[in-house]
């Protein structure tokens, strides 16, 4: 039951703690606890088809069809995040200003939603999915399934209470600040995720693959639960190669870069 | 048949090696591949239930379904040992890969 927790618990872990940043880099957005929450029902529907198609998906495209597409909704989700956090570069003033105010839930300017729910739908998506499939196997080879569901329940509760632990870690950040450190966080988000489908292109040869440039998991494992939740806060990778590193760099480099521009225009404006 | 087989092949005439999962363990669970060369790892999952070949020193992961067989590129690598596993059956599914 224990390996039924902890993998559970993992794999819930990375997309709870994705839905965590999003709700609070969105806090004082009217109605985005519902796309977050409707984008991960259906993310929750499109992992029981991708384990479902499972066979089909690694099958197709001469056997890279998974890397593919995992891949593909890594870097849907980057793009989306990207969207998000210019989108905020230039809307952030607004939002504090409004939460500041009494009754704060107030709709600022006009973020398109369906981003939230593709990032939050797509990491459980990713995650759900192999969670359909670990706990598949564990049926088919005749486990125990009182314990099973055990082990997924107290897996599920596990990785949902973390990223809620997180969330109220973040409630606490001065209203001022917030936005600047949701900000960073889904900066860095993207990056790791952007690093993460690179490896998926060079494991399915598409992309060179090369040799790690470093080893760090002597220090701390990706097996670890603080590697973990590295690994998804801050896309930390223990042995990651120079394609993955440039994926990273690159990606904080062009949102970064498209922030600091949309927050000029935004200031200037401002003052004009 | 032969010309087939070979024109297939020739996008890439990497060296192939088979790993089989068999009961969630790896047969072979140490492979040995030379160093500098990139290989083909041919995984064949011999059992019912779906396998995910996992390896944080490779950066691989992929998840292999019941009965069948999937491809996973591997290296060029410097000489070393790079542990693998089944993150699906870790108890017993582990495994070696040494580049000489």
């Amino acid at each position: 039951m224990l390996g039924t927790i902890v993998i559970v618990f993992r794999e819930v872990l990375e997309a709870s703690l994705v839905i965590t940043i999003l709700l609070a880099a969105t806090r004082g957005l009217l109605g985005r606890s519902q796309w977050i929450g409707g984008g991960a029902a259906i993310g929750i529907l499109g992992a029981l088809v991708v384990a479902f198609f499972a066979g089909n998906i690694a099958e197709a495209f001469a056997g890279i069809g998974q890397e593919l597409f995992n891949a593909g909704v890594l870097f849907i989700a980057v793009l989306m995040l990207a969207w998000h956090n210019i989108w905020m570069s230039s809307h952030a003033r607004e939002m504090v200003a409004n939460l500041k105010q009494v009754g704060s839930n107030v709709t600022s300017g006009k973020l398109p939603f369906y981003i939230l729910s593709i990032v939050a739908g797509v990491a459980v998506l990713r995650e759900g999915s192999e969670v359909v499939l670990f706990l598949y196997g564990m049926a088919v080879s005749g486990s125990d399934s009182a314990q099973m569901t055990l082990g997924g329940i107290l897996g599920l509760a596990g990785g949902v209470a973390t990223g809620t632990l997180l969330y109220f870690g973040l409630l606490g950040i001065p209203t001022s600040l917030l936005f600047r450190v949701t900000g960073w966080l889904i900066l860095l988000l993207a990056a790791g995720m952007a690093a993460t489908a690179a490896g998926f292109l060079s494991q399915a040869g598409i992309l060179p693959s090369y040799q790690p440039l470093w080893n760090t998991s002597e220090f701390l494992s990706e097996h670890s639960l603080v590697g973990q939740i590295l690994h998804v806060l801050i896309g930390y990778q223990a042995s990651p190669t120079v394609i993955q590193l440039g994926f990273y760099l690159a990606t904080l480099v062009l949102i970064g870069a498209g922030m600091y521009m949309m927050g000029k225009q935004k200031n200037k404006t401002v003052t004009a | 048949m032969m010309f087939l087989i070979f024109s297939s092949a020739g996008a890439a005439e990497l060296p192939v090696y088979e790993l089989k999962i068999k009961e969630h363990r790896f047969d072979p669970s140490l492979i040995e591949i030379p160093s500098g060369t990139r290989v083909k790892l041919m995984v064949k999952n011999l059992d019912a239930t779906p396998e995910e070949f996992e390896s944080y020193e490779l950066n691989r992961e992929k998840i292999i379904p019941g009965n069948s067989e999937s491809m996973i590129y591997i290296g060029p690598l410097d000489p070393g040992e790079y542990g693998f596993f089944g993150d699906f059956n870790q108890d017993t599914a582990q495994g070696t890969l040494t580049v000489k």
